[in-house]
């Protein structure tokens, strides 16, 4: 469905079945359509900029945890493609309303709604909800309806504000990263409310249902069998069990503060084990799901005072880490920055480096007028500044790259946490890990969780534990996978960084990164799949489930080849707006041990595997070999490319082992 | 003589639940037609009644048809959180919207799954907020179930005396033949 908000304009288009055999769906197809219809010289503020929001492929069947809502766009923040995926029940209601996805286009003149209820489509007055909150916006707007089921995805002040790191909110979710709730405020567009009632087919019902039957089966199984010798975060399956676990240790110790710079190595003890538990035991409800899905990574939260919120994941920590305070602390900004609509891994950096650079003297007390003296107070005062852009507010809503740049001074060594222009989480570490080195640099989601995975972070102490390991991992996509891990060693010569070796790393970051697109695109949430370990979700049950599900004819070969495909053409799409092989950098200190010369072979090994030339631009060969020929066409024309110039004539390389 | 009969029970702890909606999901498609087809939460025999906000969680089963609404409805409040109205009523009836059939608008009952070892509902339930047992009670042999027409005429005469039920049904018998 596409709307024109310039002009009021609600049009019903067909999904082309061809863009989905190619494409599937959710990411896939989004990315499909930016690339048509969205040029470079397109500014993220311009009304030519889409904003769109599409369900995956197989959203709403009954495969448990496939809820996601794939919102894609031009990021004010990046320049580059955004796509951020939010969980919940929105999605589904899109399905059984009729819809695949919505795409907006243009700017309305008054602030609106858009009511989706079955076939009937209407554009309403939203001018007694500007400044409303976003959870707030979606109570009223239910109530207004007097639609208590229907879904509702909204900004808060942030994107009407148009702070570069807003969130589109949806109760216990959100699409946070690359401020497309930016692009909405931009848009005019408050909320997108849906109610379908409507029946959703499968293609094979008893196929099927026999898949999901085993999806669940196995859910069950590595429920009670946690993976030994892992992080107790990494042992599970879902999202990281945030809400769930009290014992901190990991994070408080391993992350950074502040502004991500210091590591507190001895900070977790019984007192703060037991404050942090008492604060929230307190203050948390109930552990809830996303849409058919039993894992329950959300919660709700109800501080003394406060309107009650749903919080997931790290946001528990990252207000608190920032700013250098507590638990009780965290929640409460929480629920001011869910209803403001901000991204919680950027706003909290956003104000630490804010608060960095006037300890500095880049910045001076005149900039922050009446501000309290103490550190939450501070963030409180920092937070309403952000979200309606008053006085230093207005330079920090745009990030810390684009702040710093706007500051001058040496700002922007205090913006040393980004990879492309988006702040990552706080991490810093000792030896480089050569997977992560290529996952960080190359990743175009913009964060290192929409990439990693399948593969252990870490190696394993003892064989045996690793002969265990090994001895049940159906997931992986090839059996040269074990013999990876079970070589892999904390000392010696088969460890980090020379291995995995360059040729490994390559194999591997491949693996993780194919998964997180064929999720992006089914609308597959990556906690059931390319997020944990051994999820019940894998290259192998994969194309039964498109084909028993969407009725596609699906192979394993032909799935990785589509994955690719719509993979190529997101990072085509961001090369066409200029991306190349310098913007593809992990933070200068992300570790302290760096190998320039192995972290340069690295790069060029894997281009050239993922069929890129030296600056990192899929090249005419590989694209016309992935059905891209009007990509190649379309580089030519622009000058990117040039015909018999390419860096990597095709010849035997790893990518020969890959398709 | 006394024979045994099984109940069929479902136990659901609504603190255990997360509003994940599997139960609906997996309710609708097991009844679509043919068999798995489709899902439509619309059409499951259970839904569940949640407002996170007020931390209200109620997997409600479809229970019988009623013709017309209750004279009055009730509104519980329980650990001081206050339940909608008719929150806890199983019926389809016409004063909501539960339990009908989206296009034909016909009432919808829980069937236990017929012929299913055991509930998908429960089954579905990973998280254990429906539980299901099976009861065996003894009842007396002659205790042959009251015919569903006997026992609303029999309330019917209760109220108005039998003389205006019966002259009531003749007249009936008239408009609906002609
Ligand atoms: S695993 Fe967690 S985040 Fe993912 S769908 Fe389930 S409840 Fe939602
Ligand atoms: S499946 Fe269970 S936990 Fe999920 S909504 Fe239904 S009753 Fe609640
Ligand atoms: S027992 Fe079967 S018919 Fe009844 S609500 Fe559960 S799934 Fe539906």
């Amino acid at each position: 469905m596409e709307i024109d908000l310039s002009r009021g304009n609600i049009e019903k288009v067909a999904t082309d079945p061809r863009d989905t055999e190619l494409y599937l769906g959710g990411l896939g197809t989004n990315a499909k359509i930016l690339w048509d219809r969205v040029p470079p010289e397109v500014e993220p503020f311009s009304p030519e900029n889409l904003l769109i929001f599409g369900a995956g492929l197989l959203c709403g069947t009954p495969a448990t945890g496939c809820n996601r809502t794939i919102v894609s766009t031009i990021s004010p923040q990046t320049k580059l493609l955004a796509f951020s995926m939010m969980g919940g029940f929105w999605a589904p209601e899109l399905k059984y309303a009729g819809y695949d996805k919505v795409v907006l286009r243009g700017k309305s003149p008054e602030l609106v709604y858009l009511w989706i209820h079955d076939d009937k489509v209407e554009i309403r007055d939203a001018a007694h909800l500007r400044g409303k909150g976003a959870i707030e916006t979606a109570e009223l707007i239910k109530a207004e309806l007097n639609e208590p089921k229907a879904q509702v995805a909204a900004i808060g002040m942030a994107g009407e504000n148009r702070v570069f790191y807003a969130s589109v909110e949806q109760g216990r979710s959100s699409a946070s990263r690359g401020g497309i709730g930016a692009v909405m405020g931009d848009k005019g567009l408050k909320a997108i409310v849906v109610r379908g009632t409507k029946d959703l087919n499968v293609a094979q019902p008893a196929e099927y249902m026999e898949l999901c039957n085993e999806v669940l089966e196995y859910i069950k199984h590595r429920e009670d069998n946690p993976i030994p010798g892992v992080m107790p975060i990494l042992a599970g399956l879902g999202s990281p069990q945030e809400m769930k676990v009290h014992d901190e240790k990991w994070h408080t110790e391993n992350f950074m503060w502040g502004n991500s710079r210091e590591r507190k190595r001895d900070f977790w003890n019984d007192e703060v084990a037991k404050e942090w538990t008492e604060t929230m035991e307190k203050a948390r409800t109930r552990l809830i799901s996303c849409f058919n899905c039993p894992m329950k990574c959300g919660a709700t939260i109800s501080m003394p005072g406060l309107p009650t919120y749903m919080m997931k994941c790290f946001t528990k920590l990252t207000y608190t880490m920032g700013a250098f305070s507590d638990l009780d602390f965290g929640l409460r900004i929480a629920q001011k920055a869910t209803e403001y609509g901000v991204d919680g891994f950027s706003a909290p950096q956003v104000m630490a480096f804010a608060l960095e650079l006037l300890e500095n003297g880049i910045l001076t007390d005149e900039d922050f007028p009446e501000m309290p003296e103490d550190s939450e107070g501070r963030f409180f005062y920092l937070l309403d500044k952000i979200v309606r852009r008053e006085g230093i507010g207005d330079i920090l809503a745009d990030g810390t790259h684009w702040a710093a740049e706007r500051i001058g001074k040496g700002a922007a060594a205090y913006a040393h946490n980004n990879i492309k222009k988006t702040e990552q989480l706080p991490l810093k570490l000792s030896m480089l890990n050569p997977v992560y080195f290529l996952m960080y640099a190359t990743g175009e989601k913009m964060n290192i969780t929409q990439i990693e995975g399948q593969f252990p972070q870490a190696p394993f102490a003892t064989k045996e534990e690793r002969e265990a390991f090994v001895s049940d991992w159906i997931q992986v996509p090839d059996e040269k996978f074990k013999q990876y891990l079970l070589d892999w060693e904390f000392r010696g010569e088969n460890s980090n960084p020379y291995y995995p070796t360059v040729q490994m790393s390559c194999d591997i970051v491949d693996w993780q990164e194919t998964m997180h697109y064929i999720d992006d695109a089914l609308g597959q949430c990556a906690g059931l799949s390319s997020f944990p370990l051994k999820p019940p979700y894998h290259i192998h049950n994969y194309p039964k489930f498109i084909s028993a599900g969407a009725g596609i004819e699906m192979d394993e070969e032909k799935l990785k080849q589509a994955a690719k495909r719509y993979r190529t053409l997101v990072r085509a799409l961001n090369t066409r707006r200029g991306m190349r092989r310098k913007d593809e950098k992990p933070p200068a200190n992300h570790w302290k041990k760096r190998f320039p010369e192995l972290e340069e072979e690295l790069l060029d090994t894997y281009y050239k595997f993922k069929g890129w030339n030296k600056e990192g631009i899929p090249t005419i060969e590989s694209l016309h070999e992935l059905g891209l020929g009007y990509v190649s066409d379309d580089f030519i024309e622009r000058g990117i490319l040039v015909e018999g110039e390419e860096d990597f004539p095709q010849e035997v390389s790893a990518a020969t082992e890959e398709s | 003589m006394k024979k045994t009969k099984i109940i069929k029970n479902i136990i659901i702890d609504v603190d255990k639940c997360n509003g994940c909606r599997a139960c609906e999901v997996i309710c609708s498609s097991f009844h679509a037609m043919p068999k798995y087809s489709n899902n439509n939460p619309e059409r499951s025999r259970i839904r569940v009644i949640h407002e996170p906000l007020r931390d209200v969680y109620v997997p409600i089963y479809a229970g019988e048809y009623a013709v017309a609404e209750c004279a009055g409805r009730d509104k519980y409040i329980i650990d001081g959180k206050e339940y909608d109205e008719c929150a806890f009523c199983r019926a389809s009836c016409p004063s909501r919207d539960l339990f009908k059939e989206p296009d034909s608008g016909l009432p919808l009952k829980c069937d236990m799954c017929e012929g299913e070892d055991e509930p998908l509902c429960v089954k579905w339930c990973l998280a254990e907020a429906l539980i299901y047992e099976e009861r065996e009670v003894e009842i007396e042999e002659d205790e042959e179930a009251p015919d569903e027409i006997a026992i609303g005429l029999e309330s019917l005469a209760n109220k108005h005396g039998m003389e205006k039920v019966i002259d009531t049904i003749a007249q009936l018998s008239k408009t609906l033949k002609s």
